[in-house]
């Protein structure tokens, strides 16, 4: 099989990510036109930028849109570590094969049905919707995304790093927080960046379980197209697609390095001297 | 502690009924589903040995250290160390420690850290662990490493630190989980003896897992060969290989012949009715069965005689066959010779002189024997 840049593959790959990104990169060119007009390039400004500053309700959307994906990536972090350390360590337990599939399932659900699911439950409970509840919402299906990249780190480390620990006297909690917990960290950080871009864009969930008065920055923009695209709208959402590719990029970086620094390990361990 | 002679002091405290065992197991078994790993074992180790469990794969050696460090729960029976039942303890509270296979060492902490881990644990004074960290670095002969990560060294070096680790918390015993395997075999060798060494220098009972069987006759002061969860004999490592006592046995340790037969009786002469050999072979000592009870004959390579000439008729233990291969070892040859019977027996001989003709060479007829104080009789 030939390797490398034929000419139709370099087609295909050209084509496939024109595709994928000349529409964010389309975006992103008017948000710096001069013209009112989107379609209509009347030579560069930034003064849409200072305009969507001015904007408050477009701040305050972004200002909640942070805090929300701050919260509930740092809880959605917490909450799938500890499934992932329960799925990956704790053996044959009652109801694993349950619990593993119930962990997997937020990822496949349509988000519409979690989104109305989680609706009915907080309808239910009585809670006032409002960022809290955007919150939780986040947070229960971000988690699902941390244990998931938290068990698999866990599955390729040797165990008996950890019964070493015990061995030389250390109780199984401080175990966990001293040895495991620092060899994981790469991808506990991934799940965390992780967690945050996807609270950072959902649109769908947080439409289903927000109240008056709480609205994201997802929700505004989508508000704000449907009486037309303004450039101000495009600033915008350059900024986010710049958190959000900061955020992907950073993840995986730290797991390359994570991972890289593994193999180095690893290929050491085996080069006797 | 040892200190002096560097030649090794007999050590038999297990022939002397007023030695109380450090350990001791009684009837332990373990099973996972319907695999027994472990099957009513019970072992007393004494205090200061150098003790080898040695096996087959899957005989249940690990099983049997990760119950003795607190690692699995064992179903039934009792462990005991030092009078104290440790059969519930969890590892952490166990004083004792482990060195793993793959060393286990703490990829994010540098040598020092890891080997300061475990009197971390006990809350020692900073100072007292930093000189019994220097101390366990100068035991293993790695002082300059401490700043060192675990990636940073090469596995040599990683085996000495996992040593210094679970060798700094003074431990009543020491297990070692092969921890020679990862080695090449010239370091393995080297490594055996600082083993042995270091064990003399410390004075902590040490139990050792290896399925390599030239490690466990260099090193331990007694051996426990394994047979599927079951121990098959427990002995020091001459006896294991001069008196085993079964085929099992005699047959894991080196290379042995085994000819079958029915005993027969006789108060001065006993002897063996043996088929394959073709003739009675006569034993050292008469046996308590009764005549025509089912019994094997051992007899190892090395202790037949292998010649071309016809021994004078009388002699006891006498066979002949073919030659039918002869393999060259540089230090020893072996001959394998087929008996009239078509029964294969192995002899083999010290090449005490430089090989520049043959005396012994292929399809030569050639005759067998031995006395009988060298073979053991074996009734299982
Ligand atoms: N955690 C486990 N779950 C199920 N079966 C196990 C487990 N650990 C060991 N076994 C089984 O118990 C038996 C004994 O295993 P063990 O690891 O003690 O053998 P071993 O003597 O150490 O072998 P080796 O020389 O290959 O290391 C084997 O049949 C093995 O398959
Ligand atoms: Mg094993």
């Amino acid at each position: 099989m030939r390797r490398g840049l034929t000419p139709i593959n370099l087609t295909a790959l050209t084509l496939g990510f024109a595709f994928l990104y000349v529409p964010i990169f389309l975006l992103i060119i008017y948000s710096f036109n001069e013209s009112k007009l989107v379609t209509v390039w009347a030579g560069f400004s930034t003064k849409w930028y200072g305009e969507m500053a001015r904007d408050d309700a477009l701040i305050a959307a972004a200002l909640m849109t942070l805090k929300v994906a701050l919260l509930s990536s740092t809880v959605a972090t917490v909450l799938g570590t500890l499934a992932g350390v329960l799925l990956a360590r704790f053996g044959r337990f009652r109801g694993r094969t349950l619990f593993s599939g119930m962990i997997y399932a937020p990822l496949v659900m349509p988000e519409v049905i979690t989104g109305l699911a989680l609706l009915l439950m907080f309808v239910a409970m009585g809670l006032a919707r409002g960022y809290f509840t955007v919150m939780i919402a986040h947070a229960t299906f971000a988690m699902a995304y941390v244990a998931v990249v938290v068990q698999s780190r866990l599955a390729t480390m040797d165990r008996s790093v950890e019964e070493a620990a015990l061995d030389l006297g250390c109780p199984p909690f401080k175990t966990f927080l001293v040895i495991t917990l620092p060899i994981i960290a790469p991808a506990v950080i991934a799940g965390w960046l992780l967690a945050f871009t996807l609270s950072l864009d959902d649109l769908v969930i947080a439409s289903f379980t927000t109240g008056p008065g709480s609205t994201t920055l997802p929700m505004k923009i989508y508000s704000q197209v449907r009486l037309g695209v303004t450039p101000e709208i495009n600033a915008i959402s350059t900024i986010l697609v710049g958190i959000v590719t900061i955020g992907v990029v950073a993840a995986s970086l730290v797991n390359r390095r994570a991972a890289l620094r593994r193999e180095r390990d690893e290929r050491l361990a085996f080069a006797k001297t | 502690m040892a200190s002096g002679p560097t030649t090794r002091r007999t050590f038999e405290p297990w022939d002397d009924p007023k030695s109380k065992p450090i350990l001791r197991v009684s009837s332990v078994s373990k099973s996972y589903g319907s695999v027994t790993a472990v099957d009513q074992l019970s072992l007393d180790i004494h205090r200061g040995e150098f003790f080898a469990l040695l096996g087959p794969s899957g005989c249940g050696k690990t099983t049997l250290l990760r119950m003795l460090a607190g690692f699995e729960r064992p179903d039934t029976g009792r462990i005991e160390l030092d009078g104290v039942d440790m059969t519930a303890v969890p590892p952490y509270r166990r004083p004792v420690n482990m060195m793993f296979q793959s060393y286990a060492l703490f990829p994010h902490m540098s040598v020092e850290g890891n080997i300061a881990f475990g009197l971390k644990q006990e809350g020692l004074p900073a100072r007292e662990i930093k000189t019994r960290v220097a101390e366990a670095l100068a035991l293993v002969q790695l002082p300059d490493y401490g700043r060192r990560k675990p990636h940073q060294l090469s596995g040599g070096q990683r085996q000495r630190v996992a040593l210094a680790r679970s060798l700094v918390k003074r431990p009543k015993m020491l297990l070692l989980d092969e921890p020679l395997a990862a080695l090449d075999r010239k370091l393995r060798e080297e490594t055996q003896f600082e083993l042995m060494t270091i064990q003399e220098q410390v004075g902590i009972t040490f139990v050792i897992v290896t399925h390599d069987q030239d490690e466990a006759m260099t090193m331990a002061s007694r051996i426990a060969v394994m047979d599927r969860g079951r121990i098959a004999q427990v002995a020091p490592p001459t006896e294991i290989y001069e008196q085993p006592n079964s085929r099992y046995v005699a047959d894991f340790i080196g290379s042995v012949n085994l000819f079958e037969g029915n005993y027969v009786g006789g108060d001065g002469a006993p002897t063996m009715r043996c088929a394959e050999a073709g003739c009675d072979l006569s034993l050292a000592q008469p046996l308590l069965v009764a005549p025509g009870h089912r019994l094997w004959v051992a007899i190892r390579p090395e202790k037949l005689e292998i010649s071309r000439e016809p021994p004078p008729p009388g002699t006891l233990n006498c066979l002949s066959g073919v030659v039918w291969d002869i393999g060259y070892l540089g230090d020893f040859s072996t001959y394998r010779v087929k008996l009239d019977s078509g029964k294969i027996v192995s002899a083999a001989e010290a090449n005490r002189m430089r090989l520049t003709e043959r005396t012994i060479s292929w399809e030569d007829r050639v005759y067998l024997r031995w006395v009988p104080q060298a073979a053991v009789a074996l009734l299982s």
